[in-house]
């Protein structure tokens, strides 16, 4: 792993951050906690890992990115953007009239998102059918999905956990945001996940434990991963809710707040270069 | 009209049909492939055929992902599941995106039967009716199965195909054209109007055939299309006969009846039976017990026409 791509992206992933917190204290609503615990796994993959290409968000042999926790738009609007799918000014639009922003991921609104999620559980089962279609054509896209620890408390995404290692889906690599909070409280007593890695491997899946603010480790489960044969890989990544914004770090209540403008203000501070 | 085929038995064979045709068509079951006869397809094209198990929720899902990826794919298992077990999913993930995912669900209604009503839907129609993007089908007969299923592969976007487990006869002639959104004439007439929808169009056909021996002439009308509703064929057969029946194995609520009280009441408001079942749940039972038992056979058609055909001189 290249010191230069490491020190690419952690510089890559504060602009992100700092977009969020732009764009939800624009908005006065949104889901900041989540987006900023995700921020350095979704950075990774979209500025070092999927081959995808801007001019051509249509183009059949893409890889995909499934947000599952559809919550953390602002997240993946500032990626895509950053990557350049559309305009950067468009994210002050975020969650207003007429804007392609919508508060949870629309597909069919802004280029680059691949599947309409908000309500949880129903991320996996989508990105199941794309790597099942990429096999299906012979095409060698990989589909990568982004799913949250209080989202796998969701009956359909143990279905679809099922599904994907019946199915040999190879192709496919999850990524958990182990923040552990969750809207009501800490994961592990609003209903508590048990066990998480070691139920994902009883459920047939290739399992890999990080750091999910490390760099070298997110790659390494990239790279590890495509090596994987013959089951799909599930990454479970320790995260910090609010990662990056002191006050928000592991505070529950930025799960679903917008930062007031002083608290913006603050937060930029924090995460200028 | 004595030969007898139940829609999900033309399902099976449509499917396969489709396959020969169209390389992206891909069929989905949630364990029940014996009983929707996807199993027809199964057995032609393996490798373009998944079951998922008992975890409808997921097919759904799952369809959704294909589809975005460019396949057709063909979503079955009972209505109660597909419409009610896993609406979220159909919701979220298949007709908010517009994606062009196909569900054929089977076992519609009463007729499930001995199953009793944990297995009998009777409120799927209200369910995918309510959504945005997605087109209802509700085909009479076997004909009408192959003209929707080749359909519903060339809309792109969202479409439910209800299907019925009990033999139903054969309406249509080979040469017989589906066009969505477009109900049939079956039997013209002046009295009254029966506008009528999958199993039921038979049952209207009955009911016309005993009326018109009473002297009543009536229209009947096969709705296979409850959405998007066929508004200039239902106000013209409200509008010419100032009497209208409507007639489904579901719900009065939300179903067909309900769509066509809504147009009507805005529209051409007039004298308005709604025979269906009547906001109750249904029971074990033989097919046709059942639809005698909950007001769907023939008979209770001619007594719904006689309802509203008072009505109608009581209101001169």
């Amino acid at each position: 792993m290249s010191e230069v791509l490491v020190r690419k992206l952690e510089k890559k992933a504060k602009e992100i951050r700092r977009y969020i917190i732009l764009m939800t204290a624009a908005a006065g609503s949104g889901h900041p906690g989540g987006s900023l615990s995700a921020t350095d796994i979704v950075t990774a993959l979209y500025f070092a890992v999927m081959k995808l290409d801007p001019r051509r968000p249509d183009d059949p042999d893409r890889d995909r990115f499934v947000l599952s926790k559809g919550h953390a738009a602002p997240l993946l609007y500032a990626v895509l953007a950053e990557r350049g799918f559309f305009p950067r000014e468009e994210l002050m639009t975020l969650r207003k009239l007429g804007s392609r922003l919508q508060g949870h991921p629309d597909m069919r609104k802004l280029p680059g998102v691949e599947m309409s999620t908000g309500s949880l559980g129903q991320g996996l089962s989508a990105a199941n059918g794309m790597a099942l279609a990429a096999r299906l054509d012979g095409r060698n896209y990989r589909v990568y999905v982004l799913l949250g620890d209080g989202e796998c408390q969701e009956g359909q995404v143990w279905e679809a956990a099922m599904a994907a290692a019946h199915y040999r889906l190879d192709n496919l690599t999850a990524f958990l945001d182990y923040n552990g909070l969750q809207i009501d409280g800490p994961v592990e007593e609003v209903m508590s996940l048990g066990p998480l890695a070691d139920k994902w491997r009883a459920f047939g899946w290739h399992v890999i434990e990080i750091d999910g603010h490390d760099f070298a480790e997110i790659l390494d489960a990239v790279a590890q991963a495509k090596e994987t044969k013959g089951k799909p890989t599930m990454v479970v990544a320790r995260t910090v809710k609010g990662k990056g914004v002191s006050f928000m770090e592991n505070q529950v209540d930025w799960h679903g707040t917008a930062p007031k403008a002083e608290q913006a203000a603050r937060a930029m501070q924090e995460l200028a270069d | 009209m004595t030969e007898k085929i139940a829609t999900r038995e033309a399902y099976g064979r449509a499917l396969v049909a489709l396959g020969e045709e169209n390389p992206d068509v891909v069929v989905l079951d949630a364990d029940l492939a014996k009983s929707t006869k996807t199993i027809d397809f199964k057995k032609r094209f393996p490798d373009r055929f998944f079951d998922f198990g008992v975890a409808e929720q997921n097919m759904m899902g799952t369809a959704a992902g294909l589809a975005a990826a460019g396949k057709v794919p063909f979503c079955s298992t009972f209505a109660v599941f597909a419409a009610g077990r896993a609406f979220d999913q159909v919701r979220q993930s298949i007709a908010y995106p517009r994606l062009n995912v196909k569900i054929g669900a089977s076992h519609a209604g009463i007729t499930v039967g001995e199953d009793g009503s944990s297995h009998q839907s009777i409120e799927d129609i209200a369910l995918m009716r309510v959504l945005p993007n997605m087109t209802v089908f509700v085909p009479a007969d076997a004909v009408e199965v192959a003209g929707a299923v080749q359909a519903a592969a060339r809309i792109k976007g969202p479409v439910y195909i209800r299907l019925g487990r009990a033999p139903v006869p054969v309406l249509h002639g080979p040469d017989f054209v589906f066009r969505p959104g477009e109900a049939v004439l079956l039997r013209e007439g002046r009295h009254a109007a029966i506008i009528a929808t999958g199993i039921m169009v038979a049952a209207a056909l009955e009911a016309a055939e005993i009326l018109a021996q009473q002297g009543v002439e009536v229209r009947v009308l096969d709705v296979h299309t409850i959405k998007p509703l066929d508004m200039v064929a239902v106000v013209r057969a409200a509008k010419e006969t100032g009497a209208v029946v409507t007639a489904e194995e579901h719900s009065v609520i939300g179903g067909l009846g309900g769509a066509v009280a809504e147009l009507l009441g805005e529209k051409c408001p007039v004298v308005l039976k709604r025979v269906g079942i009547q906001d109750s749940f249904g029971e074990s039972g033989k097919p046709a017990e059942l639809l005698e038992k909950y007001g769907l056979a023939p008979a209770h058609l001619v007594a719904a026409v006689h309802e509203v055909l008072r009505r109608k001189a009581a209101q001169k």
